[in-house]
């Protein structure tokens, strides 16, 4: 990790940004998980200009027709444009979690940071519930609060945002460890800095690079967890196409219309892939080594 | 040493005791409870009051709480409020089945991993080490009702080698699974070699390139020997955190591919119970998981603790 600190605040700080995006673009993984991310985002933007068919308009004619110059990637079991539902599961997919990840990243983050900084037994006692959070298997709380609280996006952007800051809480705490017992944060207690300034200027430049790349890896966890919780059918509500449920439903049919699986299947692959390589070649950019991080 | 391991066993038993007090405390917020999901839409009045006798819910929390937990710590879940059928009972093929397909994922999967993590750490940046980190990946982030559903189609409707789902029934014996949990169990292994490969990976590039390492080389100590004797016993000793991490996972958070298979595990039998919103079902797999979960990760850390001279002093050093 680098003493950004240290140096001075203005266009250096932007000047590492430059550094850091043109490293990630000059490395093969980082290029073309950068374009995947991007080419997603863009398709998600405009697709309301894209789509020539309505997602939820039902054609008995069409049953599991093959891919077609009217249909480019076919239709399902009830005659929908496989298109059109593709993209706008996309838009969906991104609009969760691009909304619960940075809820994650901030809450997780701060009290990394906090727990970190203050130490002692409150640190102690904390880490024992993160821990403990941690032990229960990830979608049962997940699949619990979706039975009760029902299915909509207002239930799963909160429960993800808050079981996927869970383990940031962890990450960034051990990053902030390594930081606290620096001089240069010596130096600011000594000058009688406030708690909150040294967490602000001294802390959180120093833990912002772990902070990128564990919100990246939390993006692609939590695009996994909803788009299996749809597959179990306990995500979004039909007929909102999700890329987990397309593929749950296109399953049946298999056999005759494998299509209907390839065309979510790697749509939901390439964004996934996508995050990941771009999270690589962040961490590999800023010197941080991502496969040490363990399964959570 | 036996004061760090005492108190690393400690910390794993106020762990499993904060787990159990979350499950509980979070079941209990729900609303309803098992009554009123057991008699659905007839749960009113005299039978409402009925069951919730006969399961004793009418006790303060707490109560419950102590003897749910009591119960628990002999192995006694209670009683299911559907079928009156003892949940222990019900629980233990679905963990001994849960144990199988770990077991096949494992044996295959860890020497494999470790193989290939070495290999790709010795020549990183060679063509073996992108093919197979860049397949590491992949088989990594792909969720994994994905690569088990492209498995399907592939190999058993495309190529009919092996069959799709699983049809054993739950209480059969451990060989009647044979063909029918291969494709499972592929699956398992794939997201499991890439965890454990990368992991073994950074952490010989990281041995390789230590100051003792670079000195036997220079006094021209063979390669091999360097390998063997010098890096890997160093190398692969975070490797026993990783495969502990995989193995309580294997056990309890493959529920997506137990439903994919129909495969009647831990897993599935979560997630049926939750639809049936079997909340003491619930409650007793999510115990077991956390406790197996706490469990190894306890084993791996004191067999670390053990075989790493380092940690046996400074006692400090695990954050």
């Amino acid at each position: 990790m680098t003493d950004t600190a240290l140096q001075s605040k203005g266009p250096r700080r932007l000047g590492r940004f430059s550094v850091v995006l043109r490293d990630v673009i000059s490395r093969p993984s980082g290029a073309i998980g950068l374009t995947l991310v991007l080419g997603h985002i863009i398709l998600a933007l405009i697709s309301p200009w894209l789509v020539t068919y309505d997602f939820k308009s039902m054609d008995s004619s069409l049953i599991l027709e093959a891919p077609s110059a009217e249909h480019w990637l076919g239709s399902d079991h009830l005659g929908r444009d496989i298109l059109s539902r593709v993209l706008q599961g996309g838009r969906i997919a991104l609009l969760v979690t691009g909304i619960a990840t940075p809820i994650a990243l901030l809450w997780g983050g701060m009290t990394g940071i906090l727990l970190g900084l203050v130490g002692g037994r409150v640190d102690e006692v904390v880490m024992r519930v993160v821990d403990a959070f941690l032990s229960i298997p990830g979608v049962l709380p997940l699949l619990v609060l979706v039975t009760i609280f029902g299915t909509g996006n207002e239930v799963m952007v909160p429960t993800l945002a808050f079981f996927y800051g869970i383990p940031v809480i962890r990450v960034i705490r051990a990053a902030t460890h390594d930081v606290v017992a620096r001089d240069f944060v010596l130096a600011a207690r000594a000058r009688g800095h406030s708690r909150l300034s040294i967490v602000w200027r001294e802390l959180l430049p120093n833990v912002r690079d772990a902070m990128l790349v564990e919100g990246a890896m939390r993006w692609s966890w939590m695009l996994l967890a909803f788009s299996s919780l749809s597959f179990l059918g306990f995500g979004v509500a039909p007929p909102t196409p999700d890329w987990g449920v397309m593929i749950a439903d296109a399953r049946a049919y298999m056999p005759l219309a494998p299509w209907g699986v390839l065309a979510p299947v790697i749509a939901l692959s390439s964004l996934i892939i996508g995050i990941n390589l771009t999270a690589d070649a962040l961490a590999k950019a800023m010197g941080i080594d991502r496969a040490r991080k363990a399964v959570v | 040493m036996l004061r760090m391991l005492v108190r690393r066993l400690f910390l794993g038993f106020a762990t499993v005791w904060i787990v159990s007090v979350i499950i509980f405390a979070g079941v209990e917020a729900l609303p309803g409870d098992a009554c009123t999901a057991f008699l659905e839409r007839d749960a009113q009045g005299k039978l409402l009051e009925n069951c919730r006798n006969d399961l004793g819910l009418n006790k303060p929390a707490v109560t419950r709480y102590l003897d749910w937990a009591s119960g628990a710590v002999r192995g006694d879940f209670g009683v299911s409020p559907d079928g009156q059928k003892s949940i222990a009972s019900l629980v233990g093929d679905r963990v001994k089945n849960s144990f199988l397909l770990a077991a096949g994922a494992l044996a295959v999967g860890v020497p494999l991993a470790i193989f290939l993590g070495v290999i790709t750490g010795l020549w990183r940046d060679k063509w073996v080490d992108i093919l197979f980190s860049t397949g590491a990946i992949f088989a990594m982030t792909i969720p994994e009702f994905v690569s088990a559903t492209v498995l399907i189609l592939i190999f058993a409707i495309w190529l009919d080698w092996v069959p799709a789902i699983v049809l054993t029934p739950a209480d059969a014996p451990a060989l009647d699974f044979f063909p029918e949990f291969i494709l499972a169990s592929v699956v398992l292994t794939m997201v499991m070699i890439a965890h454990i490969m990368r992991m073994v990976r950074s952490s010989v590039i990281e041995v390789m390139a230590s100051d003792y390492v670079q000195m036997a080389m220079l006094k021209g100590v063979p390669y091999w020997r360097i390998v063997f004797r010098h890096a890997l016993p160093n190398a692969l000793l975070p490797a026993i955190n990783v495969v502990a991490l995989t193995v309580a996972w294997l056990l309890g958070g493959v529920v997506v591919v137990e439903v994919v298979f129909n495969y009647p595990g831990l897993g599935r039998t979560m997630i049926d119970a939750i639809s049936d919103r079997d909340l003491p079902v619930v409650q007793a797999l999510a115990m077991i998981v956390a406790a197996t979960y706490v469990g190894v990760n306890l084993i791996a850390d004191m067999l670390t603790i053990l075989l790493n001279p380092r940690l046996r002093t400074l006692s400090q050093r695990r954050k």
